[in-house]
């Protein structure tokens, strides 16, 4: 079980067969990766191109949040390993935001606890997007109903 | 107290932390709010709309209700977007 609040891009591949390296009771790994996108949606069908955005974090309560996300993956549901980092910083379209991968025995504990990390770690986690247009323009990205409800739904 | 402010939370109060000594009948976060909304314009118009300001006293999420110790490190910030 680990977390990494980082500014430095991940190796994906080498992340993934880490986290499984000699443990042979492990029969599946399930990973979720976020990614910039190069729209923004502006809601009601509209949306703005992004060129980059800047992710910000309350260094310690974020990593004490993400200990705690896991935590609660882990009394859900029996893992073998888990792992998030979440970068922080200017990162430009196209770039990896976050990771979240779970190990366990059986595959669906793997998919229903990436699926639980990710959706939790969106409403709870303290990160805030600025996203940056093409004319220079920042803006703060709202939360959104939907990942709310995504959240709720795992209460 | 230690005061710390996010995204635009902090772009509207224009510094991203500060360390402020609120009066006695200070007890709660929400008896803070009110008070900041008097240190300046720019903490008036950050702490507005509580509806879309979240506050963590030591790294907890708390409400508007929570007692305030002194010593306490208290943030303000919108509704987290990482992810």
């Amino acid at each position: 079980m680990a977390v990494r609040v980082q500014r430095e891009d991940f190796d994906l591949a080498a992340e993934l067969k880490a986290l499984t390296a000699g443990d042979h009771r492990i029969g599946g790994l399930a990973s979720f990766v976020g990614l910039v996108r190069d729209m923004a949606d502006l809601g009601a069908g509209a949306a703005a191109p992004v060129t980059a955005m800047t992710l910000e974090h309350y260094p310690g309560m974020t990593e004490k949040m993400l200990v705690r996300i896991e935590d609660e993956a882990c009394r859900r549901w029996h893992l073998s390993a888990s792992l998030i980092i979440h970068r922080y910083g200017r990162l430009e379209a196209g770039d990896q935001i976050v990771l979240v991968a779970c190990a366990a025995p059986h595959r669906g504990d793997a998919l229903d606890a990436c699926h639980f990390l990710i959706d939790w770690l969106k409403t709870e986690a303290p990160f805030w997007k600025l996203e940056e247009t093409p004319d220079g323009d920042g803006h703060w990205v709202d939360a959104r109903d939907s990942d709310t409800a995504a959240t709720a739904k795992w209460r | 107290m230690k005061l710390i402010y996010f995204a635009w939370v902090r772009d509207k109060i224009g510094h991203a932390e500060e360390t402020l000594a609120p009066p006695a009948n200070v007890a709660t976060v929400g008896d803070l709010v009110a008070w900041l909304a008097t240190v300046s314009p720019g903490h008036a118009a950050a702490l507005a709309d509580m509806s879309v300001v979240r506050c963590a006293v030591n790294q907890e999420y708390v409400g508007l209700s929570h007692p305030l110790a002194t010593g306490d490190e208290v943030a303000f910030f919108p509704p987290v977007t990482g992810g």
